[in-house]
């Protein structure tokens, strides 16, 4: 099986052969993490930049993790948006990376497909490692990982996508990752945040909880931003809570044994509550950070080798 | 336990229904109503010659001053004048102060309307924060509480962007949104329509595109947001064109008017009656002939008072100065039957305009003659004249624009649930 990009900007357009690499490599990676191995050296003398437009905490620290254990040079850079023309900035980044003879890019950026245009004008291999409400491949990957270890299987299964969909990169993400998987994929929230258009993804589309959970395998909450929250398109928090915030009350529709996730950080009390949130059997939200770093390990490796160069 | 009331040798109009016979109500509910029904025991018998039986009215725009401006109206003095209009169910406006946008506000007026046991109440919750038109309002947790639709009262949603995720965000829970079309930036500081008789009063006026625009625009949301809108008291010709055309498209567009805009025109105002000055102002003749028109071919779905109260200090100023807004419970149905009276509208159409269609676009089961039904009545003698005298009207507010009208049809009695609540002045 061969994965035939030189970058992972989006999860859209890859097929499943590709994906099925990148899970199947992540999966061995859990194992060699689990088993306390020391670094090795795959990456060794390999340069990667984590390269972040926006503040993150747990993304540029699993991408640097994972370089770090594949023995990669790890080099973070955080650039404020600010003060600067951001396209210029951009561009001027690229010329700077290139300089610097980059092996591999992560990208975090406020904007829609910076990453894309980073991609057209560096030598490097671009990860994007999320651009604004477009993608954010990475957490989709982890989270189908996250999926595919707990229930055997992704084709077949009800996922149920909560909440602010219309500014979500996870959700993007996600649905066409699960949707080129065979789930069949939901999405729920307020009308002012899940965009019609997602009907046309190959998603189901719902504004009430109870309908959207029912026979749900996998019920994905998303963070509803702080800024939505009042004077946008949510009138309050309390609302929200009540009507797309997940309670046991709420999971009850889903299927008993149906996971709860969260791509963090998570706003309690919210969009989830704590007792969910914090529940064993239920929630796989600790889970999904260690499958994040096992997952960027797999595309660190497979993006490394080149595009067509990847065979296992 | 309430006696049985026996209505008899009464004319029967209900959506559907209109025949002469007897009605009977026990415990509270339609019991039975046919040609003759026998006469059981202990019942009270009513009747009247000459008297028509309808479902009490449902009035689905009316400010009740209370929150807030109890010294123009109080929810009791509003009831009271309601009942006496032969009204049983009244949708209240939620721009009050502070305004209806809190579930415990929309419970108090719930609660309030079941104390008077007169009137239910069914409380409008504010479409935005404080009616303020600035933030979406919990439109989700007012409408568990009980409000029946949403809007900011007498001042429109001007914000397009704002208009847009009200429409979209309260089709997630089936809400209607109510809005006052008339462009506030067209409105702002005028207070007659637009034409040749403000500009002779040198009185500052709105033009009745301001109405049209902003329902043009309404329109072009509801269609994008898939959300229901409806206009409240639509007045012009424009309007109930763009109203129309929006029905045949099958979007969920509504719309009601109220009596002034079919029984006067800017004539009304004369020597700067500040009684006429409402909001939207009196508009030309050929805009009350088409909201006739409107009500006529059923574009219109429902007359509502518009009873906006308002105290005589409010009143009693320069025009342009003077607060808009007329009272129209008590004359809700006379203004009404002047139009079945020369042949304008049918009594069933009138009646059904006032009781089963606002009914049905507030979702709820009464404004209909049906066994089981509620025993909410309304009996009226639709020949029998009275004069509108301000001054004079049940109710605290007396800023009627008919002041001085003759009318053809009075209430003789209300029943809620089965209980006489207002027994006219006649003897019955």
């Amino acid at each position: 099986m061969f994965y035939s990009q030189k970058h992972l900007l989006q999860i859209e357009g890859l097929h499943p052969p590709e994906i099925g690499h990148l899970l199947d490599l992540a999966e061995s990676y859990v194992l060699l993490n689990r088993s306390g191995k020391a670094q090795r050296d795959l990456l060794r003398g390999r340069t990667l930049i984590n390269l972040f437009f926006e503040d993150s905490t747990r993304t540029r620290t699993s991408f640097e993790l994972a370089g770090k254990r594949l023995g990669a040079d790890v080099i973070n850079m955080s650039v404020s948006t600010s003060s600067v023309n951001k396209g210029e900035t951009l561009l001027d980044t690229a010329a700077t990376l290139n300089a610097m003879q980059c092996d591999l890019l992560v990208v975090r950026h406020g904007q829609s497909g910076a990453p894309r245009l980073l991609a057209e004008k560096v030598d490097a291999a671009v990860i994007n490692a999320g651009d604004g409400t477009h993608e954010h491949p990475t957490q989709a990957l982890l989270d189908a990982l996250t999926i595919k270890r707990r229930k055997g299987r992704i084709a077949g299964l009800t996922v149920a996508i909560c909440g602010d969909i219309a500014h979500s990169r996870v959700a993007r993400s996600n649905i066409h990752l699960l949707a080129t998987l065979g789930a069949h994929v939901r999405v729920v929230g307020p009308p002012t945040l899940v965009p019609p258009e997602a009907a046309l993804w190959g998603t189901e589309v719902f504004h009430d909880m109870a309908q959207a959970l029912k026979g749900a395998d996998i019920v994905m909450m998303l963070r509803l931003q702080r800024e939505r929250m009042s004077r946008g398109p949510v009138p309050s928090e309390r609302e929200y809570f009540r009507f797309w915030g997940l309670d046991f009350e709420k999971l009850a529709a889903a299927k008993p044994d149906a996971l709860v996730m969260h791509p963090g950080p998570m706003n309690r009390g919210v969009e989830i509550d704590s007792a969910v949130a914090d529940d064993p059997r239920r929630s796989v939200i600790r889970e999904q950070v260690e499958m994040g770093v096992a997952v960027r390990m797999a595309v660190l490796d497979t993006l490394s080798r080149g595009p067509g160069r990847n065979a296992i | 336990m309430q006696s049985d009331t026996l209505f008899t040798g009464v004319r029967i109009v209900a959506d559907g229904v209109d025949l002469h016979g007897d009605l009977l109500v026990r415990d509270g509910t339609i019991a039975d109503f046919g040609p003759s029904l026998g006469r059981p025991d202990g019942a009270a018998v009513v009747h009247e010659d000459g008297a028509v039986l309808c479902p009490g009215l449902v009035d689905i725009r009316v400010a009740l001053g209370e929150p807030g401006f109890e010294y123009r109206e109080t929810i009791v003095s509003a009831c009271a004048a309601a009942s006496a209009g032969g009204i049983t169910t009244l949708a209240a406006l939620p721009d009050s102060e502070p305004a209806i946008d809190d579930p415990a506000l929309v419970h108090m007026l719930i609660t309030r309307g079941r104390e008077t046991g007169a009137v239910t109440i069914l409380p409008y919750g504010a479409a935005t924060t404080g009616c303020r038109g600035e933030a979406l309002a919990e439109i989700g947790l007012l409408r568990e509480a009980g409000a029946v639709a949403f809007t900011d009262g007498a001042r429109a949603i001007a914000s397009s962007g704002l208009m847009r995720l009200v429409l979209s965000y309260a089709r997630g829970f089936g809400a209607r949104i109510v809005q006052h079309p008339e462009d506030p930036s067209l409105a702002r500081g005028g207070s007659a329509t637009e034409g040749e008789l403000a500009a002779r009063l040198g009185l500052p006026a709105i033009p009745a595109a301001a109405e049209a625009i902003l329902i043009a625009r309404d329109i072009a949301l509801a269609r994008l947001t898939g959300g229901a809108v409806h206009f409240a008291h639509v007045s012009t010709y424009d309007g109930l064109e763009l109203i129309r055309r929006a029905k045949a498209d099958g979007l969920a567009v509504t719309c009601d008017t109220a009596p002034p805009y079919f029984d006067l025109n800017e004539n009304g105002i004369g020597d700067y009656r500040t009684y006429a000055k409402l909001s939207p102002p009196l508009r030309r003749e050929d805009d009350r002939l088409a909201v006739l028109a409107g009500l006529a071919d059923g574009t219109i779905d429902a007359i509502a008072s518009d009873h906006q109260p308002r105290d005589a200090d409010d009143k009693r100023l320069p025009f342009a100065q003077a607060s808009a807004g007329g009272v129209g419970l008590a004359t809700l149905l006379a203004v009404t039957l002047a139009h079945v009276h020369n042949g304008e509208l049918s009594l069933s159409a009138a009646i059904a305009l006032l009781t089963s269609r606002p009914a049905a676009l507030m979702g709820i089961e009464s404004g209909r003659i049906a066994k089981g039904a509620p025993g909410d009545l309304c009996l009226f003698h639709p020949d029998r004249i009275w004069q509108v005298r301000a001054g004079s009207l049940p109710g605290k507010a007396q800023n009627t624009p008919f002041d001085g009208r003759a009318l053809e049809g009075t209430v003789l009695g209300t029943w809620k649930a089965g209980r006489r609540v207002y027994a006219g002045t006649a003897p019955v």
